[in-house]
């Protein structure tokens, strides 16, 4: 018998008969197929799949509900970011990179200054005040960035609520980075040298308010799942990855954590002056997604702690500088608000356009050509919400990067699906991805 | 050294938008002398005790702004790898990755791919620096060492076009399978490939006449 379905049509290949379907009439697929004694099915999972987090595309090889073989494609989202900063300065670079992992902005873009200023030679310079703004932000970016972990991961194990309070509390979060750097998302706000702009009037008190709110609420997804009887059969002993599998795959972040090893490059390689903090390192052993799930509700408590930390360090160092004091790297202006919105400050332009020709060519020089970066090469590293966002640049002495480039925990963990759901069944390898986090930007960048 | 003039071949203009007058020119550090300082010293021992032939796999020694960088020659990468990993007193048992460095007039070493590596035993972090000529682009696979470069070593193929032998299934993994060239390299110029748009095709910024 001969069959036409445009959707089923089969093809003769060298492992057998392949019989593709994207859809048409199940009973004519079933009536070809006949009496096959080997049947193997792939399923594509993706790219423009619900629950594969963005535009993962997942090759599924089962037999029954089994996963024999997992493999993931990537590669949707790939935007040329590394290529692009070649072609601005150094301090454009920072709105680029923000984009990447676009889940952990701030984390993108302060190890990427780290990285800038080792090459500078100015670590030590960087004022006190720019260190503690820049641990602020990024503990409040890591509480965000688990409030979607959180939440679409129980969303896509089929748990609706704990997504809803996980993006109210988001939504606070990103209330806060408006108030601060004037966008909720990829705010370019770190810079090499320092931040942007100081803390807005009465920012610090409104994250003290916000730290109290968030304190409150996150009982609300405590009480929804840790425990929960449904969400325990979902997630425990499920995406099993232990100690020596996530060091050969070079996982790092809660995954690692989840292994036992109490890995954070905030306490085994401080940055920022993360020493200065009083906080804990999160861990489980039990190497499923339940763990995971874990480390990352009480890692929001220790952000709590630490943003409480930096605000009191805050408080101390009000009214002190926010940019590096050498005028041959610092931004040449302070952004201020006027009768037309943000920007430069009216005593800048005062400057440069009615007092000072000098200043107004650094000015110009410095902006549209940038700075010089002595030639070599580092590797700066941060502990994102995902792990160790790594950074490399090579500089060839120019006013623009030779090379960037971004050790991504998304790209790297994700190769970890494979190990953790092949042998599983088809319905937990969502749950599995969802633990690893990724983030689709970060991984193609 | 030679000078790299960017993509529209404007020259001496005051264009700062990264296209006109872009200057590019390798930076050659010589080797450094000991003593390294900080923990740089007891690696370079370790790994000599540990590995006979290492004076004859390491190329030079750089130790620049608190970062050690192993400059290896591609024929002993492997096994300086599995020594890094497996002696105890270095266990290197983390590779963060490859990642691929194009310096077109680094004669016969276009092609650097460099290794950032972790040891959580120790907390300490080295770097492995490999060159390769664009002529013959090969690297032996580390896959079988560190199992997470499997990805980055795809990455680094595809971005780079260097190849790295007994690597499980080294094909594309960011672009297209089918896309020719490694866009990460300095001759590949930015946005270089013809726009089509509602049937029209649209040259590439560098191929369109106006800026020639």
């Amino acid at each position: 018998m001969t069959l036409h379905d445009a959707y089923a049509s089969a093809t003769e290949t060298t492992e057998g008969r392949v019989y593709s379907v994207t859809g048409g009439d199940w009973d004519s697929l079933v009536t070809e197929i006949g009496q096959t004694k080997e049947e193997r099915v792939v399923v594509n999972m993706g790219p423009q799949h619900p629950s594969t987090h963005g535009v993962l595309r997942l090759i599924l090889e089962l037999e029954g509900e089994t996963i024999t073989e997992a493999r993931a494609g990537i590669g949707y989202l790939h935007t040329g970011i590394e290529k692009n900063t070649e072609y601005r300065t150094w301090t454009q670079g920072v709105t680029f990179v923000t984009r990447m992992d676009y889940l952990a902005p701030i984390f993108n873009e302060t190890a990427y200054c780290l990285g800038v200023e080792k090459l500078l030679g100015i670590t030590n310079d960087i004022p006190e005040r720019a260190s503690q703004i820049r641990v602020l932000m990024m503990e409040l970016n890591r509480i965000s960035s688990h409030m979607v972990a959180l939440g679409t991961g129980a969303l896509e194990l089929g748990a609706l609520s704990p997504m809803i309070f996980a993006f109210r509390e988001r939504e606070k979060v990103l209330d806060v980075f408006e108030m601060v750097s004037g966008l909720r998302m990829n705010m370019a706000y770190v810079r090499p040298g320092g931040v942007a702009q100081d803390l807005p009037k009465g920012a610090v008190a409104k994250i003290r308010e916000t730290v109290k709110e968030l304190r409150h609420n996150f009982k609300d997804n405590e009480k929804l799942l840790v425990g929960n009887t449904i969400w325990m059969m979902r997630t425990k002993g499920i995406g099993y990855l232990d100690l020596a599998g996530c060091t050969t795959l070079g996982i790092t972040g809660p995954v690692l954590r989840s292994a036992g090893m109490p890995w954070d490059l905030r306490k085994t390689d401080p940055y920022c002056g993360y020493e200065d903090y009083d906080f804990d390192v999160i861990t489980t052993d039990t190497c499923d997604v339940y763990g995971r799930f874990l480390i990352r509700m009480q890692e929001l408590e220790q952000s709590l702690r630490i943003i409480e930390q930096a605000c009191d360090k805050l408080d101390k160092t009000e009214g002190q500088p926010v940019m590096v004091a050498d005028k041959k790297i610092a931004w040449p202006s302070q952004l201020s608000v006027g009768s037309d919105g943000m920007g430069n400050s009216l005593e800048h332009i005062r400057e440069i356009m009615g007092t000072s020709m000098e200043s107004l060519i650094h000015h110009f020089k410095l902006v549209t050509e940038g700075f010089r970066v002595p030639a070599g090469q580092v590797y700066a590293a941060v502990e994102s919400p995902r792990g160790e966002t790594g950074v490399h640049l090579v500089s060839d002495g120019g006013t623009r990067p030779y090379r960037v480039h971004f050790r991504e925990p998304s790209f790297n963990n994700l190769q970890a699906t494979s190990a953790m759901a092949e042998g599983g069944m088809i319905a937990d390898v969502i749950g599995a991805v969802a633990s690893i986090d990724p983030v689709m930007g970060g991984v193609d960048r | 050294m030679s000078e790299n003039i960017g993509m529209f071949g404007a020259s001496g203009s005051g264009d700062t938008s990264g296209f006109g007058g872009l200057v590019r020119s390798a930076a050659n550090f010589g080797s450094s002398e000991r003593p390294y300082g900080s923990y740089f010293d007891e690696v370079a021992d370790e790994l000599e005790r540990a590995y006979p032939e290492f004076s004859d796999a390491i190329e030079k020694v750089i130790v620049d702004r608190g970062e050690l960088t192993l400059h290896i020659k591609r024929e002993k990468l492997f096994e300086t790898a599995m020594k890094l990993r497996d002696t105890e007193s270095l266990r290197f048992e983390v590779c963060l990755g490859v990642n691929g460095v194009h310096y077109p007039e680094d004669k016969d070493r276009e092609l650097h791919a460099v290794y950032p590596l972790l040891s959580m035993t120790h907390n300490r972090r080295i770097r492995l620096e490999v060159s390769v000529p664009d002529s013959d682009p090969h690297l032996p696979s580390l896959v079988e060492v560190w199992a997470g470069n499997n990805w980055h070593e795809r990455e680094t193929w595809d971005m780079f076009g260097i190849i790295f032998d007994g690597h499980p299934g080294l094909t594309r993994i960011l672009m297209p399978d089918d896309w020719p060239g490694h866009p990460q390299r300095k001759d590949y110029p930015l946005g270089g490939i013809p726009i089509e748009y509602k049937g029209a095709t649209v040259p590439a910024p560098s191929e369109r006449r106006s800026y020639r």
